[in-house]
């Protein structure tokens, strides 16, 4: 009854990116046949990116000049903070619900299939509620491009993809770090927000206001300076604070490279953790 | 290289599963409650330690599955059933021994290993809630990265043997339990594993699902040669589906052999239910039966008995000689009283 022959090894069908692409497509397709609650969604999104827009508005009601930067280069500031920030949240922002994954049996599964679990994990889900968001973030971005007065050199012109690119990635890594922590702490949202929601908050902001401890953390150790600050001094042309020189923003790609060998190796412990702790 | 050569690469040639001294332990915390008489906790450091344990599920434990054969693993709850499942597939890392499944190490190779075992947790879902069920398997086919034809002629085949035609346009979450475990049963056989693991296949399912699955799994084991692992609390799955049956307690093989055998071992096979008119005392002294338990104070009493060497009349007339009867059935050994039988007689 019993086949005993060894099997021939079966042909592979299309490339590596097939299995993402239909399950990010089927993602997409899913959200968009419930209409009423995927608008609902994108109209909550729109709420937070205006409301997290008003509070800059606010403050320069009251002042010129935040940390050596006016009006309008915050405006810079935020549209890239936040479109970065979104652009991450709608790719991977659903893997903070890493417990839930969890309670569910979906990690489980993702170690039944043939690809890696990380890379499963970030293309489960794709959040297009967040479209909203991105483009309040986009918005600003674009009025402040405008507003500024930009020399659009060449080094603008390359600064500018390389913030929302790289910047992206920052805010991608710290997700995955903070997804990684969850498999340590129970009920641990709250600390890992600080990472993602927190980092993003932090990157809206001139670095140049905050005291010198935050400035290094934010310059160098969870590096969201260079999403949205660091590239601004460069397109202005601005000199920045003390600690922070503008031709760091050229090291972009580093601080990104480092976010994701910090990231890669919280989410190699912690997966060790679930498969030999017992999650 | 010779095609034996190649064979042996490939691990086809020789046990599907191969456990060796195989144990899992898990470290299990817990917080030191220190009270003061107050009631108050002490506010000390020493609050802040937890008392550390060490529980052995799985404790060094062998075995192996030749290719084609279909097992039964049962135990109670607990026992270090799905634990084993676990590192069979890749999921933990053994604490000791060493586990080789297909040939390859659960670990190192994962995703080779994934492409060709097939795995069901009875109580969890690899499927899309929200997508009808039709879109599910295409997605896992294209996780599998079959061909379109392959894809086609393989779901095809499945949707009809399991008879799920009416309900591929279904979203998962409107699909009933039974559906839902067939679906389930489809999508871990998609990519034609060479090993299929259930994990309660058949928990919470009426009759007629359970007959269908199982009815399917014995078509596909004949046609395909498809090795199945199993987990159940149903004695019914054991005896329709496997030839082999292994018993697990406290993380360690009780039994290894033939359901037959089992039966042997175990001695009584059936057992007799007896309503009484009165509540009477445990009835321990019927000849060539087993006093199991008493509810009710004695109201109602259950007597097991081996049919090989008494009837289910001969055990009703020595109840009828103490006491008046008044109502009766017989049971089926179920697979809870099989393995308890065998855990007392491993601990007498």
């Amino acid at each position: 009854m019993a086949d005993l022959a060894p099997r021939t090894r079966r042909p592979l069908h299309g490339t590596w990116h097939t299995p993402y692409a239909a399950v990010i497509g089927s993602r997409i397709r899913a959200q968009r046949s419930y209409r009423a609650s995927f608008l609902l969604d994108l109209f909550g999104s729109l709420l937070v990116g205006l409301t997290e827009f008003a509070e800059v508005w606010v403050i320069f009601h009251n002042v010129q000049v935040l940390g050596g930067l006016d009006f309008n280069a915050i405006l810079l500031v935020f549209g890239l903070s936040n479109l970065a920030f979104s652009l991450a949240d709608l790719l991977v922002g659903h893997i903070d619900g890493l417990p839930t994954f969890v309670r569910m049996g979906t990690l489980d599964a993702f170690y039944l299939r043939p690809q890696p679990v990380l890379a499963q994990l970030m293309t489960c889900e794709f959040s297009l509620r967040r479209l909203s968001r991105i483009g309040v973030a986009a918005t600003a971005l674009v009025a402040g491009l405008v507003r500024c007065d930009v020399d659009w050199s060449l080094a603008t012109r390359a600064m500018l993809p390389m913030a929302i690119v790289f910047g992206t990635a920052i805010f991608a890594g710290l997700f995955v770090c903070a997804a990684s922590l969850q498999f340590f702490l129970i009920n641990g949202a709250e600390l890992t927000n600080s990472f993602t929601y927190g980092g993003s908050y932090a990157s809206s902001q001139p670095a140049s206001i905050f005291p010198t401890p935050l400035k290094m953390i934010f310059g160098y150790l969870v590096p969201v300076a260079f999403t949205a600050y660091l590239p601004t001094l460069a397109i202005l042309d601005l000199p920045g604070p003390a600690g922070l020189p503008t031709w760091l923003a050229w090291l972009l790609p580093l601080a990104a490279a480092w976010v994701w060998a910090l990231a890669l190796t919280l989410w190699r412990w912690g997966t060790r953790h679930y498969q030999g702790g017992g999650g | 290289m010779s095609q034996h050569a190649t064979a042996l690469r490939d691990g086809a040639i020789g046990p599907i599963v191969e456990v060796h001294d195989l144990t899992r332990e898990f470290v299990v915390r817990r917080k030191s409650a220190r009270m003061r008489a107050s009631g108050r906790p002490v506010a000390s450091r020493r609050r802040l330690l937890r008392e550390r344990s060490t529980v052995t599920a799985v404790d060094a434990m062998t075995f192996t599955v030749r290719p084609g054969e279909a097992v039964g693993y049962i135990g109670a709850n607990g026992a270090g059933k799905s634990t084993t499942i676990k590192m069979l597939t890749g999921i933990l890392v053994p604490t000791a021994g060493s586990v080789r499944t297909c040939g390859l190490d659960p670990l190192t190779s994962r995703r080779e290993l994934a492409r060709r075992i097939g795995v069901v947790f009875g109580q969890r879902s690899q499927l899309w809630w929200d997508l009808p069920l039709r879109e599910s398997f295409a997605i896992l086919a294209a996780i599998h990265r079959l061909g379109p034809d392959e894809a086609r002629g393989r779901t095809a085949e499945l949707v009809e043997q399991l008879e799920m035609a009416e309900t591929l346009d279904t979203p998962v979450r409107q699909l009933s339990l039974g559906q839902r475990m067939r679906a389930e049963i489809a999508a871990a056989l998609l990519h034609s594993p060479e090993l299929l693991i259930l994990d309660e296949p058949t928990i919470g399912l009426d009759v007629l699902s359970k007959q269908r699955l199982r009815e399917f799994l014995i078509h596909e084991r004949a046609t395909r040669g498809t090795t199945l692992l199993l987990t159940t609390h149903d004695m019914g799955d054991i005896e329709r589906l496997c030839d082999r049956v292994l018993v697990v307690d406290r993380g360690a093989l009780a039994y290894d052999g033939t359901l037959a055998g089992l039966g042997a071992t175990v001695g009584a096979q059936r057992v007799l239910v007896v309503d009484l008119a009165e509540p009477t005392g445990d009835l321990t002294d019927i000849p060539g039966a087993v006093h199991l338990g008493s509810e009710g104070d004695g109201l109602r009493q259950r007597l097991a008995f081996d049919p090989e060497s008494t009837t289910a009349a001969a055990v009703l007339a020595g109840v009828s000689d103490v006491c008046e009867v008044r109502d009766l059935s017989v049971e089926e050994p179920d697979i809870e009283d099989v393995v308890r039988r065998i855990y007392q007689s491993r601990r007498r």
